[in-house]
């Protein structure tokens, strides 16, 4: 430990039920960097930083705060130490005034009663500090996403902080905002901070940070200059493999394999004029800015939006999309984009969860489950989709997330889909959990169903796709086919913030 | 392929299994320490006694478990209680004045007076799902609209009815077993079956669990939870007329309160006041605890103004332990 050193984490270990997030982790953060926390979805790296920031404690291991050892219980312990959170949510309260959110709990006041002078002037002082020229008086939520999080720096800034953790900050910013936001962070170095920066946006980091974190399974894989990094290698340390390792090899569809879903003219208040097939076998890929209605458009091919035109056929057949029930009918079936809010019911077992859209299947006069039944077809579901669960009782929340996802897959399998439309299908998973569900998507489709995939991860776009579509403020905007040159992150990114030459002929 | 760490079988720790059998323990330990304390406690005479005092609370707390689980609560039970003895009454008492009607009027005073219950219970429903009413709000004001309704019937008046046959719904047994117990047990047992043997079952606890993934899974529950509400009006219904029918009367103000215990019996029990988690058999437990400490208090000689601090201090250690489970997960 040198004087440089602001903050050491030492051997930290944190156990989620049946997952371990943290084995023995142990970084070091120097004072006045920018030291980037890197990983896939459940590495860890979050976790790591809400432990920093005494929103979760360690079941084991120290953290050292200048060379001193300290014990968080609350986020209020790790103010003390001039440590404070700046997440990806807004966490301002949106109903009061900046001024008000910039001294919450630092009111300076005599007797209770508040001296209005005192925190104008203190607020001056922040705002001098900061550069920041935002009027105090306006509400929080009549401020612009970006503006907001100048709320948010400015108050860590009034909490006098030293170290500033920053998790998945831009997240849901724009690209300007995002570019604004970053010189901030830069700023806030120039001033002696420090931060700690979680981020999956690794050309972010690779730009930003001075020092690097990579994290995999719950353990650091190494800490090293940014300098010496390159995308490949942090893909590479993250993944622990190299990316083309992780996707299994294309066979798009012979160009005569029949079309299966055929939707025409669609439009509803959110899209319109969306026209697309998918052929038996093929694998569709939607991409898009998060607002761009790509999933509001997955949602709606499945019944749970209204339409207010055009058509949608299935191996022909027209199809009327009045609910959720008539689009699993008619063979069409979602996996959402948000297994927790809305794919699965975590109170309840993996038999409830997995028949729940098929009941029909298994029932007899009256409504009656036949159980048994039942039950052999769920043990031949966890045993093809390699479901580690202790049995068909097991509630869901004793599940890890990949465990959990493979339920999902599984109560969308339990009877096949001539349709299956995937959102997010791997948000939140370990890599290996990943890797698995892309064997299994693939798979999917070699056996003839015609599967559209929706996702925000391009990596995951390009890996798997036999076609992309990529959607901008509600239409269509390019259609890219595997064959040739064309699907490239390039022209994915540029057809979806509407910048690039991309376009295709709207039928 | 290792997809995630996993440590040894999670074992089954002692706290789960006090939070989970929390009411299954009270009750036995509440019992033995009765049968030891109360000589009169223990015997056939007395515990037969105590189902059948339980049947009023028990037949609406049956029906509540089902509306909380589908993530509802029904506050206008008492009401529904009120106007369906009113109306059972009321048909029985009006119509027995008819010469060719009153043959069976009472036994179709007890037809309409349940079926009044269930058509509120199901408007009950439809306020809640279809007009997106909050739970809470919608059947506390169903419930004073539909008290009003059974206000201006009896004219704030008592409704006897003087045919002795209007009795025989609560007053006839099998041998020493009064129907009312066979009411409210049977009503548990269907009410299992329901739960857990059927598509319906499956259905309340998804949509008590989280609305929108039910949605997404094509279950319609809108129609879910009215259908739950129908239940409650049925069961609150059959306790009101079945109280009509053991007093040869009814009036407006009857039954009030009663959903509130009703509420505090399954929450007593175990179920979930979130919605999605619970059993019959918790609240068949939670509404004998809550007879046991009448019952047993009385027998021992405890002051009744006490035994309502206990109940009170119960129901508020039962909402903490649900709590706790909560946090847990």
């Amino acid at each position: 430990m040198n004087a440089e050193t602001f903050l050491e984490a030492r051997n930290i270990s944190k156990r989620f039920y049946a997952v371990q997030a943290l084995e023995n982790v142990s970084v070091m953060v120097k004072r006045g960097e920018i030291h980037a926390l890197v990983g896939e979805n459940g590495a860890g790296k979050s976790t790591l930083g809400k432990i920093i920031s005494g929103i979760i404690r360690p079941d084991s291991g120290q953290l050292l705060v200048g060379g001193r050892a300290v014990s968080f219980s609350a986020p209020r312990d790790a103010l003390v130490n001039s440590i404070t959170t700046i997440s990806q949510e807004i966490s301002l309260s949106g109903k009061q005034t900046v001024l008000q959110n910039i001294l919450l709990g630092q009111e300076v006041s005599r007797a209770g009663i508040l001296n209005f002078g005192a925190m104008q002037a203190r607020f001056e002082e922040v705002r001098a500090l900061s550069g920041f020229n935002i009027d105090p008086n306006r509400r929080v939520d009549s401020l612009r996403m970006a503006d907001q999080k100048k709320v948010e720096v400015m108050q860590a800034i009034a909490r006098n902080a030293r170290l500033i953790i920053m998790d998945e900050p831009t997240a849901m910013l724009s690209d300007e905002e995002t570019s604004t936001f970053l010189k901030i962070v830069r700023q806030l170095k120039s001033m002696g901070l420090t931060i700690i920066y979680v981020s999956h946006f690794l050309r972010e980091v690779l730009d930003l940070a001075d020092t690097v974190t990579v994290m995999r399974n719950g353990q650091v894989v190494r800490t090293a200059p940014t300098k010496d990094e390159t995308l490949d290698s942090l893909v590479t340390a993250m993944l622990g493999k190299t990316m083309a390792q992780m996707y299994p090899p294309k066979h798009p569809p012979p160009s005569d394999n029949p079309i299966v879903f055929k939707v025409e003219r669609l439009s509803s208040a959110v899209f319109d004029n969306i026209n697309l097939e998918i052929r038996a076998g093929e694998i569709v890929g939607l991409a898009g800015l998060v607002g761009s209605g790509r999933s509001r458009l997955a949602r709606t091919l499945f019944g749970a939006e209204a339409v207010t035109g055009g058509s949608v056929t299935v191996h022909g057949k027209p199809v009327a999309l009045r609910s959720v029930g008539e689009a699993i009918r008619n063979g069409i079936y979602m996996l959402p984009e948000s297994r927790k809010e809305q794919g699965l019911l975590l109170k309840q077992s993996v038999q409830l969860n997995m028949t729940l859209p098929h009941l029909s299947d298994v029932t007899g006069i009256g409504g009656v489950i036949n159980t048994r039944a039942e039950l052999g077809r769920i043990a031949g579901m966890i045993k093809s989709l390699d479901i580690r669960t202790g049995s068909a009782a097991t509630r869901l929340n004793n599940l890890s997330g990949g465990n959990q996802q493979k339920v999902l897959f599984g109560k969308w399998l339990f009877k096949r889909p001539h349709i299956l439309i995937i959102d997010e299908p791997t948000r939140g998973i370990d890599v290996g959990a990943k890797q698995a569900i892309y064997n299994l998507i693939a798979t999917l489709a070699q056996e003839g169903m015609a599967i559209l995939m929706v996702s925000s991860e391009i990596e995951e776009i390009l890996g798997l796709s036999h076609r992309v579509l990529v959607m901008r403020l509600g239409r269509i905007v390019a259609e890219l086919p595997s064959s040739g040159q064309d699907m490239t992150e390039t022209n994915i990114m540029s057809a979806a913030f509407g910048t690039g030459q991309a376009a295709r002929q709207d039928g | 392929m290792n997809l995630f760490k996993r440590t040894s079988p999670q074992p089954r720790k002692w706290s789960t299994f006090l939070l989970d059998y929390g009411v299954l323990i009270a009750f036995i330990a509440l019992f033995m320490f009765l049968s030891i304390r109360a000589e009169a406690f223990l015997t056939v005479r007395n515990q037969l006694n105590i189902l059948d005092q339980a049947h009023q609370i028990g037949l609406m707390a049956l029906a509540a478990t089902v509306v909380i689980i589908a993530g509802g609560f029904d506050l206008s039970m008492g009401a529904i209680f009120a106007i369906s003895g009113v109306v059972a009454a009321f048909v029985a008492r009006d119509l027995g004045q008819i010469e060719s009607f009153a043959a069976i009027a009472p036994q179709l005073g007890w037809i309409v007076g349940i079926v009044v219950g269930t058509l509120f219970g199901l408007l009950n429903g439809i306020l809640v799902t279809v007009l997106h009413i909050n739970t809470f709000v919608a059947t506390l004001a169903s419930g004073i609209v539909i008290r009003g309704i059974a206000l201006i019937i009896t004219q704030a008046e008592q409704i006897r009815v003087s045919d002795d046959v209007f009795q025989s719904l609560a007053r006839g047994g099998i041998g020493d077993i009064r129907n009312t117990i066979i009411y409210w047990l049977g009503l548990a047992v269907i009410l299992t079956f329901l739960l857990t043997r059927t598509r319906y079952g499956r259905y309340v606890f998804a949509s008590g669990d989280n609305p929108e993934a039910a949605r997404l899974s094509g279950i319609n529950v809108n129609l879910v939870r009215t259908i739950a509400f129908g239940i409650s009006g049925f069961a609150a219904g059959l306790s009101g007329v079945i109280s009509a029918s053991r007093f040869l009367k009814a009036q407006n103000d009857m039954g009030q309160g009663l959903e509130l215990i009703a509420i505090a019996s399954v929450v007593i029990g175990g179920t979930s006041i979130m919605g999605g988690e619970g059993a019959i058999w918790r609240t068949v437990l939670g509404v004998l605890f809550l007879r046991l400490i009448e019952n047993g208090f009385n027998l021992i000689n405890v002051d009744t103004y006490y035994q309502d601090v206990f109940q009170g201090l119960i129901i508020l250690f039962a909402v903490a332990l649900d709590a706790m489970r909560h946090r847990r997960q």
